[in-house]
């Protein structure tokens, strides 16, 4: 089968591949890139849990071909966090809230919720809820994750008062 | 002497009890968790399965010659090809059942469901698997299905299994005169038939193998997602015929399972076979649509249940009659749980006589599998009926429920089928529900709306008993654990447990931490590994507080003993004498006289010199515990909800649980696993249904058809705990499953609350829009 080259920015590197065009970024990203925290759970763009950022927007990768991200900056559940192996504010707010059981869906979780705050930074909580129904949970009931969200944004908010990076 | 009379440990309880944050939580949520699909091997192919289009018929033409010539395919696998060779697929604990479904890895000759493996495509990738699948030509010629349980016990009905007599999966029957002479003496006898509909677990991950051959040493390593890593051992050994121990399974990071995950599948074993037979590396993850038709259905069920009171509305005595679809080839029990729908039944009720039948089918439908709470239809039965009851006696379904709950004053209670509850508490949670909920002002505010407005509010109640972590049913009520101190002092814990979302690693170290006296963060809990554990049995079945907690008690105990001997031979001390506080283990009341928990270690290991010449050296143990019979949480759940009549849309107002699972060990993971559990009921009652057309085809193939719940459709969750120890060291009970359990009846009590108000009655689930606009409609509404 024909094959293409990409050539994108992934969590602040550069990164090349040569795909096939029915190629998705998700695999993409798994398969050539090795970046496996990105969880493929429907593969039709249902559940969410393939979310990355893609130039800023929160993108299902399922849904998006490696080749028609072509130069994108792309950001991925391991570029999230302020340095490898660190939890930023979202991360952090997860974990201390219970927002996630089995793990499987909580990278699109983290991914899409970040993307919501950047966006509204102080969300009401029917924004709250409106914010995570593209976002499919077998675990947890949503409680913690809404509780997660509650408790980013004053997160967020105090990271920005000390002039850190959110 | 008992390690108990060595040395009390001061800091028991620092971390029992507490929420503490989850040791799962960075890697996973960093990305670094390794799912199996995460997993990758050099050299690796990548398989795909044909599947059946067709619920029932023969198969008149498998081509695969094509396929098997597209580059980059490696082999193209049939029932001709692997079923000969393949040893026993069943479960270890029906290995010699002579009434289980005949399974096989391959559909051989017929197929039996819509999405039953015919054949196996391997691949150098994924994407050329199925390219392969798309060349492979399957023909087969179409035979009248059975679809559902009656169609399948009516006279004449075709065979789902042509190696069966007929497709009666499983019959059992507890008929008592005791029941038919409460009948005689009852005021008032109420019966109704209520049905459960086909939903499935339909974890985020979905099922999947990476089977590692290594034909040089014969060794074969299989990465699972699985609840059960031993089983799954045990299964791919007798499948393959690789010995027990030259078989290894992980399942690192598991993306939930919901008994899904807990009893090995066929295609598992097919891929395992594959790759023993061809001795290279395959993977093979399930898509969505496979997990959707294919991988386990649940619930299905029908009951028939009939209550006797007298004038007072005291319950005499209750009758049950269960029919389950156990579809084709059900994943773990004969048929599947309809015996235990009747004989638990009875839950937390004084019901001093009982009769039951229970009855399942198979059908050319998917398997029936495990879905947290598999025999739940004995809540959903008896729940809906006590309201149904006081409907038709005119008594309030709360103040029914307080005449006949098991009061405190009454326990021990041992019910007719002769299971003895000792610590549960229904009436406590039932009166704290109702209190949290607000019952009496939500009634007087359901009846001003009503009248006032004409809205339709409800409320529901529903309450149970769940056995736990069952001690007499080998092997699910025994775990072991090893905790083996290392020279530095840091500990590992080792348990056959499959955490899949239970947070094991933490809770099961918040425990050793604990009986050792040391820090929690210089324990690491290691399973899901056949080669790192002891066996044990997983996780499932709400068990692994219980058993996996007062293993790791009994070993931690047998560790912190010798640790104490070895502390008082260095310190010239009697054992007795001796405390852990704080990571020292030190004499009572002579602090000065301590010694460092790692000298300990070190000692053992590094200076056994300094020991005595008969002490022991090194500074691990493996335990066992096993439960007693039965432990037995309770919870009552409350729920109001307002239907919209010109829709049909259900909107939960407020949810309540009022739960006992004994002594907690981390509250906050107590909770999570409530709330998912409710979820999970919430979806199944009014939005998740599988549906079939007339001809076994499957409908709802995608997560825009099978609607598990979003954040929107789950309302907060308010849970209350009541402590009340059970008879173990640790005093907990499960909590897995009860979530699930309680929720669907008191939403489906909650529905059927606010239709009452204009004389419409339901009594099936699903509760959606279109069901909800037909109950309506039948009184002219």
């Amino acid at each position: 089968m024909h094959e293409h080259d990409v050539e994108l920015t992934v969590n602040g590197e550069q990164r090349r591949g040569r795909v096939e065009a029915r190629t998705t970024l998700a695999d993409f990203l798994r398969d050539h890139l090795g970046l496996t925290g990105t969880h493929l759970a429907c593969e039709h763009g249902v559940c969410g849990a393939c979310t990355v950022l893609v130039d800023g927007d929160a993108v299902r990768s399922c849904l998006l071909f490696a080749v028609q991200s072509d130069g994108a900056q792309v950001t991925t559940i391991e570029g999230i966090g302020p340095a490898p192996g660190e939890l930023g504010p979202v991360q952090r707010a997860f974990m201390e809230c219970h927002g996630l059981q089995c793990g499987f869906c909580t990278a699109g979780l983290v991914v899409s919720v970040t993307a919501f705050l950047d966006e509204h930074p102080s969300p009401d909580p029917s924004a709250i809820i409106d914010g995570l129904s593209g976002n499919l949970c077998r675990c947890t009931g949503y409680q913690g994750i809404v509780a997660a969200v509650r408790r980013a944004t004053e997160l967020r908010r105090e990271s920005h008062a000390a002039g850190g990076a959110a | 002497m008992t390690a108990g009379a060595i040395a009390s440990v001061a800091g028991a309880g620092r971390f029992v009890g507490q929420s503490v944050q989850r040791r799962e939580d960075p890697r996973l949520l960093t990305g670094a968790g390794t799912y199996v699909d995460d997993v990758s091997v050099p050299g690796m192919l990548h398989a795909a399965f044909v599947r059946s289009h067709v619920a029932a018929g023969v198969i008149t033409q498998l081509e695969v010659d094509a396929a098997g010539a597209l580059d980059g395919v490696v082999a193209v696998l049939t029932a001709a090809d692997l079923n000969r060779s393949a040893g026993s697929m069943q479960p270890t604990i029906q290995l010699h059942d002579p009434a289980n479904a005949p399974l096989r890895p391959l559909a051989d000759g017929d197929v039996r469901f819509v999405g039953e493996p015919v054949a196996l495509v391997v691949a150098r990738s994924r994407a050329i698997a199925e390219d392969g699948c798309d060349l492979v030509v399957l023909d087969i010629d179409p035979t009248v299905p059975v679809l559902t349980a009656d169609a399948a016990l009516e006279p004449g009905a075709p065979l789902v299994h042509r190696e069966r007599t007929s497709n009666l999966a499983q019959e059992q029957a507890v008929l008592l005169p005791q029941y038919d002479a409460a009948k005689a003496a009852a005021t008032h006898v109420v019966r109704e038939t209520f049905s459960q509909h086909r939903q499935t677990p339909t974890p985020m991950e979905t099922r999947g193998i990476v089977a590692i051959a290594r034909p040089a040493s014969g060794e074969l390593h299989c990465h699972l997602s699985s609840q059960n890593p031993h089983e799954a051992r045990l299964v791919i050994s007798r499948a393959t015929g690789v010995p027990e121990h030259l078989v290894r399974v992980t399942a690192r990071d598991v993306g939930g399972g919901f008994g899904q995950k807990f009893l090995l599948q066929r295609e598992e074993v097919v891929v395992a076979l594959a790759a023993h037979r061809i001795g290279r590396t395959i993977k093979w993850i399930e898509d969505r649509r496979e997990n959707l038709i294919a991988s386990t259905h649940a619930r299905v069920d029908r009951t028939t249940c009939e209550v006797a009171l007298d004038a007072g509305g005291n319950i005499l005595g209750a009758f049950v009659d269960e029919l389950e679809d156990a579809g084709a080839f059900p994943v773990g029990a004969a048929g599947g749980a309809a015996g235990a729908v009747g004989a638990f039944f009875p839950g937390p009720y004084r019901i001093p006589a009982l009769s039951w039948i229970a009855r399942a089918a198979w059908t050319n439908t998917c398997p029936r599998g495990a879905y947290r709470g598999p025999w739940m239809m004995e809540t959903i039965a008896r729940e809906q009926l006590i309201d149904a009851t006081a409907r038709a006696i005119g008594m309030d379904p709360l103040e029914l429920r307080r005449r006949n709950v098991i009061g405190d004053d009454e326990l021990p209670y041992t019910t007719p089928m002769g299971m003895t509850y000792e610590a549960i508490t229904p009436a406590e949670t039932l009166e704290q529900a109702a209190r949290s909920i607000g019952y009496d002002e939500f009634r007087s505010e359901q009846r001003r709306a009503f009248d006032a407005h004409g809205l339709l509010l409800g409320i529901g109640l529903s309450l149970y008993v769940e056995p736990c972590a069952m001690g007499s049913m080998d092997p699910l009520g025994t775990e072991t654990a090893t905790v083996r101190v290392q020279p530095s002092g840091t500990v590992i814990v080792s348990l056959g447990s499959g955490s899949h979302g239970q947070g094991l690693e933490t809770t099961m170290a918040q425990v050793v931490a604990d009986e050792l006296g040391i820090d929690l963060d210089q324990v690491i809990v290691l399973q899901g590994d056949t080669d790192v554990a002891p066996y044990g049995r997983g996780t499932g079945g709400s068990a692994s507080a219980i058993i996996g907690a007062n293993a790791c008690r009994a070993a931690s105990a047998v560790v912190r003993e010798r640790a104490c001997e070895i502390a008082a031979h260095l310190m010239e001390a009697a054992p007795v004498d001796l405390e852990i506080v704080g990571g020292e283990i030190r004499v009572k009341g002579t602090p000065a006289r301590a010694i460092a928990w790692t000298e300990v270690a070190r000692v053992a290991y590094h200076e056994t010199a300094r020991l005595g010449p008969d002490m022991r050296r090194g500074l691990e143990a493996t335990e066992s515990y096993t439960a007693p019979p039965a432990t037995f949480a309770n919870a009552c759940h409350a729920c109001t909800v307002e239907i919209d009549p010109a829709t049909g849309v259900v909107r939960i107002l407020r949810y309540v649980v009022s739960e006992d699972c004994g002594r907690m060990i981390n509250p906050m993971i107590v909770d999570g696993q409530i709330a998912g559990g409710v979820a999970q009921g919430i979806g199944g009652a009014l939005y998740e249904h599988v549906v079939y057309d007339d001809a076994g085809n499957p409908l709802t193939t995608t997560f825009m058809d099978y609607l598990i719940p979003t954040a929107a459709e789950i309302p907060e969750i308010e849970i209350h705990h009541i402590e009340t120890p059970a008879n173990n060291p640790g005093g907990h009970k499960g909590v897995g499953e009860g979530g699930a359990i309680g929720s669907p009846a008191a939403v489906f009590n909650a529905v059927a609350d606010a239709l009452a108000l204009v004389g419409a009655t339901v009594t099936r689930q699903p509760l959606g829009p279109r069901q909800v606009l037909d109950a309506l409609a039948a009184v002219g509404r």
